[in-house]
């Protein structure tokens, strides 16, 4: 059908490209509009929980939402100092 | 009351400055008494576009920092008496901008004029999220291409949460004004359609500015293009614009160049 239509009117019309992609795209982005802030939220507020207990670098605090089809994941990576592990071991045991 | 408009787009290159000229020049024709502020620092051009590059003495940056009073940075056009113009600063960056000085210089514009136009900065920075902050209204400009469209919808969700309008609940009017249509190339489907852009930014028309030499001429001289050459297409369109700013309903049409009188209506519905 494209080939004819190439044919008979010697171009393609793209503008209804254009508006599918925009569609897409714009559908995902405005779903990740308030995202961020809500990692920047949680980010924060782990931090302090954590902070209360251990001595933490704020920097070594990493949270990240992966969007996937059917599953998203909030992953949270926190580094904490090596004498805090021993301090765990101690406690333990 | 007065009224604080902000023309913005997120991309660059697509008519803000060019814009706001041409409505600003349009609101002080029929009487209302306008500013137009450019809030490109660094960068300005809203004062070469209006033909008073040659007067600038102080800018918005000197009456942000006290330098200057609000009354020496003004400068008044010379063709339309009650057009005004606050000028960027060319050799400061954009970080010379505050929030509360811009709050300030807003302020007193209100008491002295019926439109503040502020023409924003490309980008989502300081400079652009300064010029929309105290915005009443929005002139969102938007030309039928992916990435301005794209670059609206995002400029769009700003003016939602960003504004002051915004943080206290209340809304910023908003109109997307579409530029550099090319009716011909939008009806062989080359071109995304008026219909397209406004379901996808969900956003009432505030006019169509069609492509034209007009424009390039205009800003050649100095001249908004609604002052260069009133009967112009574009002029027509941005004439039509600015009643429609004024809350007068007038048919939504793409003026043509063919010796300005055969009008080509276009309606919203209609593809």
């Amino acid at each position: 059908m494209m080939n004819l239509l190439r044919l008979l009117g010697g171009r393609t019309a793209s503008a209804p490209v254009a508006r599918e992609r925009l569609q897409i795209l714009l559908a995902h982005e405005r779903g990740l509009r308030g995202q961020s802030d809500l990692l920047g939220l949680l980010r924060a507020e782990i931090l302090a929980v954590v902070s209360r207990h251990v001595v933490l670098d704020p920097e070594k605090v990493i949270v990240r939402m992966d969007r996937g089809k059917n599953v998203s994941t909030l992953e949270v990576d926190i580094e904490v100092p090596n004498g805090f592990e021993r301090s765990i071991v101690a406690a333990a045991t | 009351m007065a009224k604080v408009l902000v023309v913005t787009s997120g991309k660059g290159g697509v008519g803000k400055t060019t814009s706001t000229a041409a409505l600003g020049a349009a609101l002080a024709q029929m009487g209302e008494k306008v500013v137009v502020i450019d809030f490109d620092v660094g960068l300005r051009n809203l004062d070469l576009v209006m033909g008073a590059e040659r007067r600038v003495v102080f800018d918005l940056i000197n009456v942000v920092q006290g330098v200057a009073k609000l009354s020496q940075a003004l400068i008044r056009d010379k063709r339309l008496d009650n057009l005004w113009l606050l000028p960027a600063s060319q050799t400061r960056d954009k970080d010379a901008l505050t929030d509360e000085g811009v709050n300030s210089v807003i302020a007193d514009l209100r008491t002295k004029f019926d439109w503040i136009l502020c023409d924003s900065p490309a980008g989502i920075e300081r400079g652009a999220t300064l010029a929309m902050r105290y915005a009443d209204e929005a002139v969102i400009v938007t030309n039928p291409e992916v990435s301005s469209v794209r670059d609206s919808d995002r400029i769009i969700g700003m003016l939602d949460s960003k504004t002051v309008r915004a943080e206290r609940g209340e809304r910023v009017e908003k109109h997307v004004l579409i530029t550099r249509y090319d009716s011909a190339r939008a009806t062989r489907g080359e071109m995304l359609s008026i219909e397209d852009i406004l379901e996808i930014l969900a956003t009432p028309l505030l006019g169509i500015i069609p492509e034209s030499q007009d424009v390039l001429r205009a800003s050649n001289v100095g001249s908004p293009v609604t002052l260069n050459n009133a009967d112009s297409a574009p002029a027509r369109a941005y004439i039509d614009a600015a009643r429609r700013l004024l809350g007068e309903t007038v048919t939504m049409m793409v003026p043509v160049e063919r010796k300005g009188l055969i009008n080509r209506l276009l309606r919203r519905r209609a593809a």
